[in-house]
């Protein structure tokens, strides 16, 4: 009973804070809502008992990836200019629709295999053997390491003076 | 009723279907990034949500959601470094009046 009204209250402050996101004139608050969203998607992820992921969620989107957006947006000096809808807001409302219509149609109609296994608890362990131990992500770990170097690399001679 | 795996789903299918509409019709860029940003995370929480539901003793779609985190934060600091490159540039970030490679 309690997991279903902390779904339900997650569900609408998260939804409420990408509407917000995505409606607000000015892009600053847009980037703050953007931050209750991530907490939001956190708490979901706390529901679906990945407590490992929720707070690595926290830790990323919102210490990392928010602050990023809110720097560049000080940089930038767009808050005055606001953040306007383009020529293709009505198609891409009917776009963004007809897809909800259509993933929720795909999600109602799929008779799903669910589990009746409770879930892993605590997963912390689980997740470090599966991604460091045999037989699991290892190669994807090192890849992503490369990746995230390139990326730092990237950003630096992109935005360095000349 | 009990929560299952279809309220997950429909709920990253809505945040989903959110950040497609920001991105598809806002101009400012910094805005455009936000709302790919929400995509990802809604894609993050179905598949947290079938890793629970499905396979839970399994954890694949955690660790999925762990390289979607890492891939966005890369993203999002090269995204990022471009728009601010442009700044300097252009004096704008509105995407209208970046047509620099437009036929």
């Amino acid at each position: 009973m309690a997991l279903e009204a902390t779904f339900w209250i997650l569900a609408v402050i998260g939804v409420g804070a990408a509407l917000a996101v995505v409606l607000l004139g000015n892009v600053f608050r847009a980037a703050l809502s953007l931050i209750v969203c991530f907490l939001a998607v956190a708490g979901i992820y706390v529901t679906l008992s990945a407590g490992f992921l929720a707070a690595v969620q926290v830790l990323i989107y919102v210490g990392a990836i928010a602050i990023l957006i809110i720097l560049a947006i000080m940089l930038t000096r767009e808050v005055q200019r606001g953040s306007p809808f383009g020529r293709l807001r009505a198609p891409a409302l009917v776009v963004a629709i007809l897809t909800l219509g259509v993933i929720s149609y795909a999600v109602v109609a799929t008779p799903w295999q669910v589990s009746a296994v409770p879930p892993l608890e605590p997963t912390t362990p689980a997740i470090a053997s599966r991604l460091f131990g045999a037989g699991g992500f290892i190669l994807p770990v090192e890849i992503v390491a490369v990746l995230v170097l390139a990326a730092i690399l990237g950003a630096i001679i992109l935005v360095r003076e000349k | 009723m009990s929560i299952g795996l279809d309220h997950y789903l429909i709920l990253s299918a809505v945040l989903f279907c959110i950040g497609l509409y920001g991105a598809l019709a806002k101009r400012n860029a910094i805005a455009i990034l936000m709302s790919i940003e929400i995509m990802l995370v809604a894609a993050s929480i179905s598949m947290v949500a079938f890793s629970r539901f499905v396979v839970p003793l399994l954890l694949t779609g955690q660790i999925f959601a762990i390289f979607v985190m890492i891939v966005a934060a890369a993203e999002a600091a090269v995204g990022l470094a471009i728009i601010i490159s442009i700044y300097r540039n252009r004096e704008t970030i509105d995407i209208t009046k970046i047509d620099l490679m437009k036929w």
